[in-house]
């Protein structure tokens, strides 16, 4: 039996009946670790001891039969944006490279409560600032189905990680699709929850009004398992919704017959791959003979989603990453510093890569006087015009349906020289997150040998829906369940 | 075409406390300029009488009684600071002569 394949579900079966105990199911993920990722690099850091600590304690729980949740004894990987009291968490920055939170973010915490099992913590985009992992200071990830490939981002590591079996769930940070887009480069289930329905407490914030930490799984069910044990109202952060929590696994079955499924078509435009395209609408006539009806619809504003996404997301970054100044945590370069400022200039000249520097200073830019209006206000403006478009669409469907982007996996190095041209390809997935929304992302096929990705686009605070015709769509595919020959 | 001369990223790049080089700024320059004229496609967009979109989830304030609860101790706290003294962070002066 191949442990590191399971879906939580089954693992779950196995540890429940004693078949397999946590601490084996551990040892055959650290096992596979060792040998794959040399070769993927989707850890920055593995914990070992701690995850076998965690594992043997939930085999207590298992075995006294108390407390145990779907959760309890499964291995997972954080991205490592997210705290970790006592293991490193460095945003794959060198202003972060040895940083040791004192803390556990809300959701590490859930975890922890909920027995699973903390195998280590994943690359990424330096601060979430990318989409490729290229940006990550330490080393890039490698796509599982095409090690010359990128893995997406800025979750790459997570994705690959997911994808390449070297966990049985990760969990990823999405700001403007890092977590749908490497989902669909690695061929992977991954959802951004409504904003607000996760805590972001213990997050390392990327852009405040934007970030949403959400699961990657091998199937739907497991990644509506696994929000159901993070999602909720969290005194630590005022922007969570009080509002409770559906059973998504209990309902997941629930029939989608007579649901209205919209297609944007401002989504379906040239310059989409041509394997991509046929793949999608493969997919949208499955949907249709789910019982789905299917309506064109229009999100007209879509093309200035983009420019809205990245402006936002520069100011709100440039405040931020403020805090990386080298006096309280950190690197601090301080050596013929004459003063306070001078740590500041030299600390983060050093320690932030080129695209946090772009970013930081594209942000106080557009916030700066003169500019302010012209820029960060204009796109705040044009941000209510991109969630009347989801409003207006979801007076009329219940649920979207979009690629995830419009290629499958580009090449390391593609496009690292030119960071607009990066910037394009989160095209699909960055509409979202000005809007709030749910989105979940899964495989639906594939073009020259890499995996495309879809996305189901959902209402606020409905992501039950989105749960139920992912499940429904992956019980007559199987385009999740195929695994990448690792070489 | 915009263009943000290396003055003006050399000026963004103090406001972020940024140490910046000659040889980066005219790197950044040229890149600003292309990335800033792809923002401007903003202004096709008619947006007279449409709001800034300032909230996202909640709308509501939201208030918690103002009581004192314990917290990370100095000690655990200052495990990270680069340089501490007598349960203080350390950095050199702040306030001084210009």
């Amino acid at each position: 039996m191949q442990l590191h394949t399971l879906t939580i579900q089954e693992a779950h079966q196995l540890l429940v009946t004693k078949q397999v105990s946590s601490v084996e199911l551990t040892q055959a993920f650290l096992q596979r670790i060792r040998e794959i990722d040399p070769k993927i690099k989707a850890y920055v850091t593995v914990s070992e001891e701690l995850a076998l600590e965690q594992a043997r304690k939930a085999d207590e729980r298992i075995a006294k039969g108390e407390n145990v949740t779907p959760l309890t004894g499964i291995p997972f990987s954080i991205k490592d944006c997210i705290s970790t009291r006592g293991v490193r968490t460095t945003c794959s920055s060198k202003i972060l490279e040895n940083y040791i939170p004192q803390y556990n973010a809300t959701v590490t915490d859930k975890l922890a409560q909920a027995g699973a099992v903390l195998l280590g913590k994943t690359n990424m985009d330096e601060f979430g600032m990318g989409s490729s992992c290229e940006n990550s200071a330490f080393f890039n990830t490698h796509n599982p189905w095409n090690l010359d490939h990128v893995p997406g981002g800025s979750s790459g590591g997570s994705a690959a990680a997911m994808s390449a079996s070297l966990a049985a769930f990760t969990i990823g940070e999405d700001t403007g699709g890092s977590v749908r887009m490497p989902a669909g480069f690695c061929g992977v289930t991954g959802i951004k929850p409504t904003y607000g329905r996760v805590s972001r407490y213990g997050l390392i914030a990327l852009a405040s009004s934007f970030d949403c930490i959400g699961p990657m799984t091998r199937d739907a069910c497991d990644c509506a398992t696994v929000l159901e044990h993070i999602a909720g109202h969290d005194p630590l952060d005022s922007t969570t919704y009080q509002s409770p929590i559906s059973n998504y696994t209990q309902n997941i079955n629930k029939p989608i017959k007579g649901m209205k499924l919209g297609i944007p078509k401002e989504y379906f435009v040239a310059g989409m791959e041509a394997g991509v395209e046929t793949a999608l609408q493969e997919a949208i006539r499955a949907c249709e003979k789910l019982g789905m009806e299917i309506h064109e619809v229009s999100l007209s504003h879509t093309k200035y989603a983009l420019p809205v996404y990245y402006l936002l997301l520069f100011a709100e970054a440039s405040a931020n990453l403020a805090r990386m100044d080298g006096t309280r945590f950190g690197l601090s370069v301080s050596e013929g510093a004459k003063d306070v400022i001078d740590i500041y200039l030299q600390t983060r000249r050093e320690g932030f890569g080129d695209e946090v520097k772009r970013r930081i200073m594209l942000g106080a830019y557009a916030l700066s006087a003169g500019y302010y209006d012209a820029y960060y206000l204009k796109a705040q403006k044009v941000r209510t015009l991109l969630r009347r478009d989801f409003e207006a669409a979801f007076s009329k469907v219940d649920i979207l349906l979009a690629p995830t982007s419009p290629t499958t996996a580009f090449k390391l190095g593609e496009k690292t020289s030119n960071p607009l041209e990066m910037y394009l390809s989160d095209i699909y997935v960055v509409a979202t997150n000005p809007a709030g929304v749910p989105a979940i992302a899964l495989p639906c096929g594939f073009s020259k040998d890499m995996p495309v990705g879809m996305q189901l686009i959902g209402k606020h605070l409905d992501e039950q829906t989105l749960f139920q015709v992912a499940h429904a769509y992956q019980q007559v595919t199987d385009w999740h369940k195929r695994n990448p020959k690792i070489s | 075409m915009s263009t943000i001369d290396t003055k003006t990223v050399k000026h963004v790049a103090f406001l972020v406390r940024l140490g910046i080089s000659e040889e980066e700024a005219q790197k950044f320059s040229a890149q600003f300029s292309s990335i800033i004229d792809y923002f401007n496609m903003l202004n096709e967009v008619e947006t007279t009488g449409v709001p800034s979109a300032s909230d996202i989830a909640n709308a509501e304030n939201v208030l918690r009684e103002d009581a004192v609860q314990p917290s990370m101790s100095r000690e655990e706290f200052l495990k990270n600071a680069p340089q501490s003294e007598r349960g203080y962070v350390k950095v050199p002066t702040v306030l001084g002569e210009e």
